[in-house]
């Protein structure tokens, strides 16, 4: 019988059908940890004496809380946000687990570093508590996010018990126009979707406009498959994604077996769902209100909305969104932070200021290998003349810890996945665009459309 | 563990009055700076601060939330609308509304970590009709686990729960303790999968 990607995948990893309830027991690859939900995952596993199966798949990182300014150590700005890194550091040690620590050269956003280090593979299954675990399903593996007692679950028994989930295929059709990104294709589809869009699937992304992406692209796309509440995306490895992943420090070094090549949907494999979108009419796409179904095409007015999201952020239906006044820009996150998002940025910032009105504005690289890489091409200089702070990796304010904050009252142009009420700090106003019109918006002083920067 | 209480019977506090909401996310259920240690206690007080308090630091209450009002205050269902429990996937969220004394969420879909994080400690997530919730909304319910049945006056509504799920709920199983039974199934599958994957299987650090 012809099967779907994740068919293949969920299938090769069945080690019990419980038999009618749908629930099976799935073999799980690799665990990953950050200190902000690990830590709760590790102390559990010791309170109840528990130990790690396998603890060479399994691996932990430092970077929700972490400082993120330049020549940081241990203390981080969230009040009592010490313990968690002390903590973690103490329980991965004597689990025996791979720390990819607070200084470390290889750290970062743990969905950044993930695929650096060649840890996710396409055909695995990866595990992390943390919602954008889907981020790494670009690679075509399966990757989700879950809970703490699931990452403990997966770490001491190497398994996870999961009711099957359903599959859909979202297909981009075409080629997007220039300067349109990975970002707005994702907004797009949860825009014309919603943000419960994807519930109960797992999202497979295809079409000519996904292959054409380059691999950041494609993490970008799949990152905001739980913004759709999809339990995760994923898109057919291709060579793209084998020369990506070639020869990383925990990657195979090379892809020729002939078992990669099945890694694909049969052609008449049967979907669920399917939702179909032609990349051509895409444009560059930024959020109004409090949940990221809340966006719209950047030269589109503010549609009529729940009341409360009105309330909060300041817009009524009929405002254009462009040229709305803004107090922050911020650059990072697991969702754009990888070097094509900070080339394509400071494509935009060479050579201008950003605007008086912008009181913050930060560019914080996802790992500290895009980092180094972004700094050998000059790019933190493009950074730092046009105002931007240039920051050490981590997830910084892409999400509000207390500690770091942006101004009170702050209305935000973020290159981040969540616009909730108070996501990047209490009364905080966020509005998610891709990274270049994050630049083009810090140029303005107001939300801005990339194309006229170009 | 704590089984599921069988029947539950409470008020069913809606989030909300008037419309049910939508989209609430594990950041307003439990903000981020009120995960104060790496356990899973002292979180109640955290529950949805952002509403429930006007001056957060100071903890002064909003009388208008819900939860805040006599009728509400010892709620032990919350009824919401779509995709409840969405954004970031901490258990904490979990944690505070069992802290809190919530025992079910009645709502019109589920996030999909946050439904499996109620499973797992033993909260009981369960989808139904809009039309329905807003009928339920500030009614007295009663939740009967074994009859799958939510019945409030002379109306009763059936709902569906994974066949597993249930028997975790109903009986207060642990899933790892659950799992590990089936240590030996385990070991076989990864004995196999080594020779077909071994590339998965990675040398432990020195
Ligand atoms: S960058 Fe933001 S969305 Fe990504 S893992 Fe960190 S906090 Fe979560």
């Amino acid at each position: 019988m012809s099967r779907t990607l994740f068919d293949k995948i969920w299938d090769s990893h069945v080690v019990v059908n419980a038999g009618g309830g749908g629930t099976a027991l799935i073999a799980i690859d690799r665990v990953f940890l950050h200190e902000r939900t690990g830590a709760a995952a590790l102390s559990r596993m010791a309170e109840m004496g528990r130990v790690v199966l396998d603890p060479a798949r399994v691996f932990a990182v430092m970077d929700h809380i972490v400082d993120t300014r330049i020549g940081r150590k241990d203390g981080t700005l969230m009040q009592g946000g010490e313990g968690f890194i002390t903590e973690t550091r103490t329980a991965c040690k004597t689990a025996g687990i791979t720390l990819f620590d607070v200084n470390d050269r290889d750290q970062g956003i743990v969905h950044v570093i993930s695929p650096e280090q060649g840890i996710v593979l396409p055909g695995s299954t990866l595990v992390a508590p943390d919602s954008h675990t889907c981020t790494q399903g670009a690679f075509g593996a399966l990757a989700w996010g879950i809970g703490s007692s699931e990452a403990e679950h997966a770490m001491v028994t190497g398994t996870l018990r999961i009711a099957r989930p359903k599959v859909m295929r979202v297909q981009f059709d075409g080629a997007l126009s220039p300067h349109v990104t990975a970002k707005d294709m994702a907004l797009t589809l949860i825009a014309r979707h919603g943000a419960g869009g994807g519930a109960g699937h797992v999202v497979e992304f295809a079409g000519e406009a996904v292959r054409a992406l380059d691999m950041e692209g494609r993490m970008t796309l799949c990152n905001m498959a739980t913004e759709f509440s999809a339990m995760t995306g994923l898109i057919a490895p291709d060579a793209k994604a084998f020369d990506y992943l070639a020869g990383r420090p925990y990657a195979p070094a090379h892809f020729d077996d002939l078992y990669w090549d099945g890694l694909i949907s049969d052609d008449d494999a049967q979907f669920d769902r399917e939702i179909t979108i032609d990349a051509s009419t895409i444009a560059p796409m930024v959020s109004w209100g409090t949940s990221p179904a809340h966006t719209i095409p950047i030269d589109a007015a503010v549609p009529s909305g729940p009341q409360r999201a009105h309330d909060y952020i300041g817009l009524s239906p009929g405002t254009p969104i462009a040229g709305t006044p803004l107090n922050a820009a911020f650059i990072g996150s697991c969702t754009n932070a990888r070097l094509s998002d900070l080339r394509r940025a400071a494509g935009i910032l060479k050579g201008r200021r950003i605007a008086p009105s912008i009181e913050t504005a930060l560019a914080v690289p996802g790992s500290m290998a895009v980092k180094r890489e972004a700094e050998a091409e000059g790019l933190d200089a493009i950074f730092e003349a046009s105002g931007f702070e240039w920051r050490m990796s981590g997830c910084s304010l892409c999400f509000y810890a207390g500690g770091e904050g942006f101004p009170e009252g702050a209305r935000v142009i973020s290159s981040t996945n969540r616009n909730f009420e108070g996501r990047q700090g209490p009364g905080i106003r966020t509005h998610i665009a891709s990274p270049e019109t994050v630049a083009a918006s810090a140029i303005s002083g107001m939300i801005a459309d990339p194309r006229e920067f170009a | 563990m704590i089984a599921f209480p069988q029947p539950l019977t409470s008020v069913a506090a809606p989030l909300n009055p008037g419309a049910l909401m939508d989209n609430v996310d594990t950041d307003a259920i439990i903000p981020s700076r009120e995960m104060r240690s790496t356990g899973r206690t002292g979180l109640a007080e955290g529950l949805f601060a952002p509403w429930r308090y006007t001056n957060v630091d100071a903890r002064t209450l909003d009388p208008d939330f819900a939860l805040n009002q006599p009728k509400f205050a010892r709620a032990q269902i919350l009824v919401a609308g779509a995709n409840f429990g969405c954004g970031s996937s901490r258990e904490h969220a979990v944690w505070a509304l069992a802290e809190f004394g919530v025992r079910a969420v009645l709502a019109e879909s589920f996030a999909p970590i946050f439904h499996d994080n109620c499973i797992r400690n033993f909260l009981l997530p369960i989808t139904l009709p809009r039309p329905v919730l807003e009928r339920l909304a500030g009614e007295r319910l009663m939740i009967d686990l074994a009859e799958q049945t939510v019945s409030a006056g002379g109306e009763s509504h059936a709902f569906a729960i994974d066949r597993e799920a249930k028997q975790m709920l109903a009986q207060g199983l642990d899933a790892i303790d659950f799992t590990l039974d089936q240590s030996d199934a385990i070991k076989d599958w990864i004995k196999s999968d080594r020779t077909e994957r071994p590339w998965i299987y990675l040398e432990a650090q020195a």
